[in-house]
């Protein structure tokens, strides 16, 4: 074997290594991959690392980044993948992305006080060097809102980021889901757990039996959860509502129903999992990669057509209710958009565009992506006021 | 069995394997873990299994998961018919009622279902729990407790463990998120789109007696296919298909008769969209590529 001195604990070093970096391991996969590495006297490092890949990886995400990691422990080879969790000193230095200013508003703070990235300014100046700009970040935050405050008059949603403001948009958001939630269907399905026995059933399956009632079938009406896809647009020219957006979607990841979220710009990437994450600082860390390249320009089709290709198979059935919410600003080819929802159109229910500007007395939808997204609609709706969001109600109680 | 020696013997059957899904295999049947295989619809996931068993000299026992398959259809039934039967026949005879009882709730009267049966073999079968993401959940978290104890309870029999244990094999298209308890259980193995080499491979072990020239084209026609944009990206099947059709139309070359390829596409493309898409002219410009 390729390595020297004790090997369970480089194997330990190993597993914490990919449990830092995602993998939901614990110390029976350590034991299971001594065990392995005993069982077999391979020759060479290749064969370990086809059999701990089959052994520790849990999906194709871990799948495919396990070599790198791998590579990355036993030979050294400098590659530096982000670890979620406690980040070590210098884990800052490493990318120097955009600063997460729009997500401090959303996610409320972590419990501990000494967590990444939410550090109170002001007396505690005993900072050392790597958390100085941490500090500096904070700041550019507490700026932002302090300036915001000022603006509180004007009633577009564009101005209003209060913490007050953000949690009304959240409880208007829960009301919605709620709304949304299940809608009862009238069919009867033959259920083992249902509460009323299926007469027609039971006597057809006890034919055999003589007759006599000896299963009984039950029958329910199935619940239909209504499933939400959310796709967010956090391009430049939406950055001042995304904020916004982002405490609404929080607001329907509630427990009332199923929803995915999705933030696209230039690129669409997946949030709900970071969004669920219950550790919160370990969910700012992840939606700061995750929002990399943000505020740039926006490719709606492009995103479309990944989703469509990547996610749709397995996100969206007939049940599902895709919303959209973007200005319909786009740098791409306007004809992809329409392509795209077309193609998005007929695999789910419903199609709601939320567009900020429609709220603005003179808008018309005149932005090309807008106006050849528009025949593929379902529902058309403003959503630059807390009242215009707040009188989704009844059309998405609806649909 | 080293994994080498299993790639080896899975070839002998016409099933090419690469490195990795051999030590995967290899590894399940070692450490006795059920394997989940992943990948798109028709790289050949289901393939394994049956290849498996005849490489083991052994039987397939199929589970084919659907919405709302349970325990019965599953694990056991009661045969009713048989045991009413049985209550009928002992009416006039002298035995006593739990006597009666006793006799009807025994292993005869017992179905046994793809589970019960896969662990009471004497020689361990494969057991194939084919597009698992089709089932409920629930039969997930209990599919789970068979798979880590190998034993099943019957109320009225006690509880059966298991003689052998199986070599399962559990499929995934992706069309729900597994659970994290069963991906843990489990090992894990993604399986991939063939590329070029191994799916001629794959062509020539299916039909040996195809031209060299033409497998080769066929082959790269297809890989160069799958990085167009398609609703449904043709699996390792329709290639074969494909080639089937190829050969049967007794076609020499791609580039002969553009019209008859195109018309033959229905192999490849399950879609009308794709069917759309993929004109003449892109025709063309991939068999360009080949030729």
């Amino acid at each position: 074997m390729a390595m020297p001195a004790p090997p369970s604990e480089q194997i330990s070093g190993f597993i914490a290594h990919l449990r830092l970096n995602g993998f939901p391991i614990g110390p029976a996969e350590t034991m299971d991959a001594l065990k392995l590495l005993d069982r077999m006297d391979w020759p060479q490092a290749g064969n370990a690392r086809l059999g701990l890949k089959t052994m520790l990886s849990a999906d194709k995400a871990s799948w495919d980044i396990f070599d790198t990691l791998f590579d990355a422990y036993w030979f050294g080879h400098g590659v530096k993948t982000v670890a979620f969790g406690n980040p070590g000193p210098g884990h800052d230095r490493r990318r120097e992305a955009k600063p997460p200013s729009l997500w401090h508003n959303v996610l409320p703070p972590p419990e501990a006080p000494g967590g990444p990235q939410t550090r109170d300014i002001g007396p505690d100046d005993d900072d050392d060097d790597d958390d100085d700009d941490r500090g500096a970040r904070g700041r550019a935050t507490q700026k932002i809102q302090a300036s915001t405050r000022d603006a509180l008059s004007r009633t577009d949603i564009s101005r209003i980021v209060s913490p007050d403001d953000i949690r009304a948009v959240e409880q208007t958001a829960e009301r919605l889901a709620r709304a949304m939630r299940d809608r009862l269907s009238r069919r009867w399905n033959p259920s083992p757990r249902g509460r009323v026995i299926d007469m027609r059933r039971t006597i057809r399956a006890n034919l055999s039996k003589g007759g006599d009632p000896f299963d009984l079938v039950h029958r329910k009406r199935p619940d239909r959860p209504v499933n939400l896809i959310v796709m967010l647009d956090v391009s430049g020219s939406m950055q001042s509502y995304s904020r916004l957006f982002m405490a609404f979607l929080r607001g329907l990841m509630g427990p009332w129903m199923k929803v995915d979220a999705y933030l696209f710009h230039t690129r669409l990437v997946r949030i709900t999992e970071a969004l669920a994450d219950r550790d919160h600082g370990r969910a700012m860390e992840r939606l700061t990669l995750l929002a990399e390249g943000f505020g740039g320009g926006t490719r709606i089709g492009h995103c479309l057509g990944v989703f469509n290709e990547h996610y749709a198979k397995a996100a969206i059935n007939s049940r599902s209710v895709v919303i959209i919410m973007s200005d319909g600003y786009d740098t791409g080819e306007p004809a992809a958009i329409a392509t795209q929802l077309a193609r998005l159109k007929k695999r789910a229910r419903r199609l709601v565009w939320l567009n900020p500007l429609a709220g603005w007395d003179s808008y018309e939808p005149i932005a090309r992506g807008m106006a050849e997204a528009l025949p593929h609609i379902d529902l058309f709706r403003p959503a630059n006021t807390l009242q215009a969001l707040a009188m989704l109600e009844p059309d998405l109680a609806r649909l | 069995m080293k994994h080498k020696d299993l790639q080896q013997r899975l070839a002998d059957t016409g099933y090419i394997a690469d490195e990795g899904l051999a030590m995967a295999l290899s590894l399940a049947m070692t450490l006795e873990r059920s394997l989940l295989l992943e990948g798109e619809a028709g790289v050949g996931k289901t393939e394994i299994a049956k290849v498996l068993a005849q490489v083991m000299d052994t039987d397939l026992i199929r589970l084919q998961c659907y919405e709302g398959l349970d325990a019965n259809a599953a694990l056991y039934e009661w045969n009713y018919q048989r045991q009413l039967l049985a209550i009928k026949v002992r009416e006039g005879a002298d035995m006593s009622a739990d006597d009666v009882e006793t006799h009807i709730f025994s292993e005869p009267f017992l179905l046994r279902r793809p589970l019960l049966e896969a662990i009471s073999r004497d020689k361990p079968p494969v057991l194939l729990i084919d597009e698992i993401d089709r089932a409920d959940e629930e039969f997930e978290a209990y599919l789970l407790e068979i798979l880590s104890d190998f034993q099943v309870t019957v109320p009225e029999l006690g509880t059966i463990a298991a003689r052998t244990i199986p070599y399962v094999i559990l499929t995934s298209n992706g069309t729900r998120e597994l659970s994290d308890a069963l991906r843990r259980r489990c090992l894990y193995s993604y399986v991939d789109y063939p590329d070029a080499a191994k799916e001629l491979r794959i062509v020539k072990a299916h039909m040996p007696d195809i031209d060299a020239a033409l497998a080769q084209q066929i082959v790269g026609f297809v890989q160069s296919l799958r990085r167009e944009t398609l609703e449904k990206t043709p699996g390792i099947a329709e290639s074969l298909d494909w080639a089937a059709a190829l050969t049967g139309l007794a076609v020499k070359a791609l580039a002969d008769d553009p019209e008859t390829i195109c018309a033959s596409l229905v192999c490849l493309l399950k879609t009308e969209a794709d069917i759309k898409s993929i004109t003449g002219e892109v025709t063309a410009r991939l068999i360009g590529k080949v030729a």
